[in-house]
């Protein structure tokens, strides 16, 4: 299994701070806008987001919601193993809200696409967004793009994007991994 | 992790491992049911099958409520409104309602092991909603379920099951939940309503009501099923009351604080009285919340091994 390096932790964290930038560009102090980390892997990514807006750009109050999909996959019974439930953790109500979910990797949309529906057990929101770090290009199955992006990657399908974080791995970093 | 049964069937085909699967996949359900919108898309594209052969309410509503909720689609089969009235066999009614490509079938039927039975003879997911006298593993998974959320955990806890346990196949199944998770169990209640060989089960029998309440942490009591008594096995319901009816009193006397259970119907002023049932003590409609979640689980576990 080869193994190829995409981003470093400083490549991660300047992306991570021009993310923050952009949010705040859009969302001004987050008063009316919620952010939401997609279990189990975008939750990492939106817990650091978050702890950058509040410490390095002084947002207060900000709101941040960790949700669960599986129950929403479409691959409910299509997969070798079987699909394990982490814990959902909103405790507000999205209604009138902006919604920003966050994943780590965007590569078939159909996570999002069950984000999307899970989100409406939660109210009804304004609007919804959605911010990735990587991107993976041309691997699509359905027509969902992100709003704000990290890094775009052409990846095969032979080829996984694998996302470290410091909490976990000890390091930031994000690999492309060749499947034998 | 997946269940390593293929039907639910009984307690007795479960292991522990199962047991912690179901009751961490209830926890997701029950903050589901506790949402705004209490629907998830799940089994969007599963049939499921009602088949009561048996009178019930609570079950057939929670499993019900609880196939509605994962988005399956739901019919159901009433034996007195059937062609089995007509004479036709078991296996010819199930097998006529597989034929609408129905994928799962809960069923109550008054046979014991009628739930086997079938499961070796039609190509479906069966769960067993009780046969006869013998088993009720969703109500055991509940009960231990709303144990473990009162209390902690069920591992070291002692039970008691009060009632009429010769006909309570509530009973059964809960010694053998309680017992796999690590609880001790005792039976209490008239000589004539406990079965002659249940210490085979590893379990006491106490025909002292108070003892058992004073040794106990939880007290699961059990509804006296008339419909199944073709003979007295009590003098009288006043008797019965009078020596194992509990009451605010006999609580209020043991010095500490126990949780009681029910798996309904109630006799009120039978089994328990009405200020017991409607007691902080009691966790009865907890039980019956708690039904929905577990009995989710156990149908989405199921569904999980239903590969297309």
């Amino acid at each position: 299994m080869s193994r190829k390096t995409l981003l470093t932790s400083k490549e991660i964290d300047i992306i991570l701070h021009r993310l923050a930038c952009q949010l705040i560009e859009n969302h001004n102090n987050f008063s009316d806008t919620v952010l939401i980390g997609l279990q189990p892997r975008g939750s990492f990514l939106a817990k650091r987001l978050a702890k950058l807006l509040e410490e390095d750009y002084q947002i207060k109050n900000l709101q941040l919601g960790l949700l669960d999909i599986t129950f929403y996959r479409d691959d409910f019974r299509r997969r070798d193993e079987p699909l394990e439930a982490e814990s959902t953790q909103i405790d507000f109500l999205i209604e009138g809200k902006k919604v920003v979910i966050i994943d780590d990797v965007l590569y078939s949309g159909r996570s999002v696409r069950s984000a999307l529906t899970a989100i409406q057990s939660y109210g009804r929101p304004e609007n919804i967004e959605l911010l990735v770090l990587i991107d993976r290009r041309f691997s699509r199955h359905l027509p969902i793009q992100p709003n704000y992006r990290g890094r775009q990657v052409d990846a095969i399908n032979e080829e996984k994007v694998v996302v470290n974080w410091q909490e976990e791995h000890k390091k930031d970093a994000v690999y492309l991994v060749k499947k034998q | 992790m997946s269940l390593s049964t293929e039907h639910l069937l009984g307690i007795k085909y479960l292991n522990k491992q199962d047991i912690d699967l179901i009751f961490k996949t209830a926890d997701h359900f029950k903050a589901v049911i506790n949402r705004p919108i209490k629907k998830v898309p799940s089994l969007r594209d599963i049939t499921i099958a009602n088949l009561f052969f048996e009178n019930s309410t609570r079950t057939k509503l929670s499993f019900e409520l609880a196939e509605k909720r994962l988005s399956a689609d739901v019919i159901n089969f009433s034996a007195s409104q059937s062609s089995v009235k007509k004479g036709e066999t078991l296996i010819d009614t199930v097998n006529n309602i597989l034929a609408m490509k129905v994928d799962i079938v809960v069923m109550r039927h008054p046979n014991v092991g009628a739930g086997v039975f079938l499961s070796k003879h039609v190509d479906a997911k069966i769960i067993n909603a009780g046969d006869g006298t013998h088993e009720h593993p969703t109500q055991a998974l509940l009960d231990s379920y709303s144990i473990r959320e009162k209390l902690g955990s069920v591992k070291g806890k002692k039970i008691v099951i009060v009632g009429d346990v010769l006909h309570s196949r509530v009973a059964l199944s809960n010694i053998f939940a309680l017992q796999l998770q690590g609880a001790k169990v005792k039976v209490c209640g008239p000589t004539t309503l406990i079965p002659k060989h249940i210490t085979s089960l590893g379990v006491e029998v106490e025909t002292n009501l108070k003892k058992a309440l004073e040794w106990c942490d939880v007290a699961n009591v059990l509804r006296v099923q008339n419909e199944r008594m073709a003979i007295n096995y009590f003098p009288s319901t006043r008797e019965y009351t009078q020596l194992f009816g509990i009451n605010q009193e006999i609580l209020d006397n043991l010095g500490k604080k126990i949780v009681i259970m029910h798996p309904g119907p109630i006799n009120r002023g039978v089994e328990i009285t009405s200020d017991v049932a409607d007691s902080d003590q009691s966790i009865i409609l907890n039980q019956v919340e708690n039904g929905v979640a577990v009995r989710m689980a156990v149908i989405y576990l199921l569904a999980q091994q239903i590969k297309r």
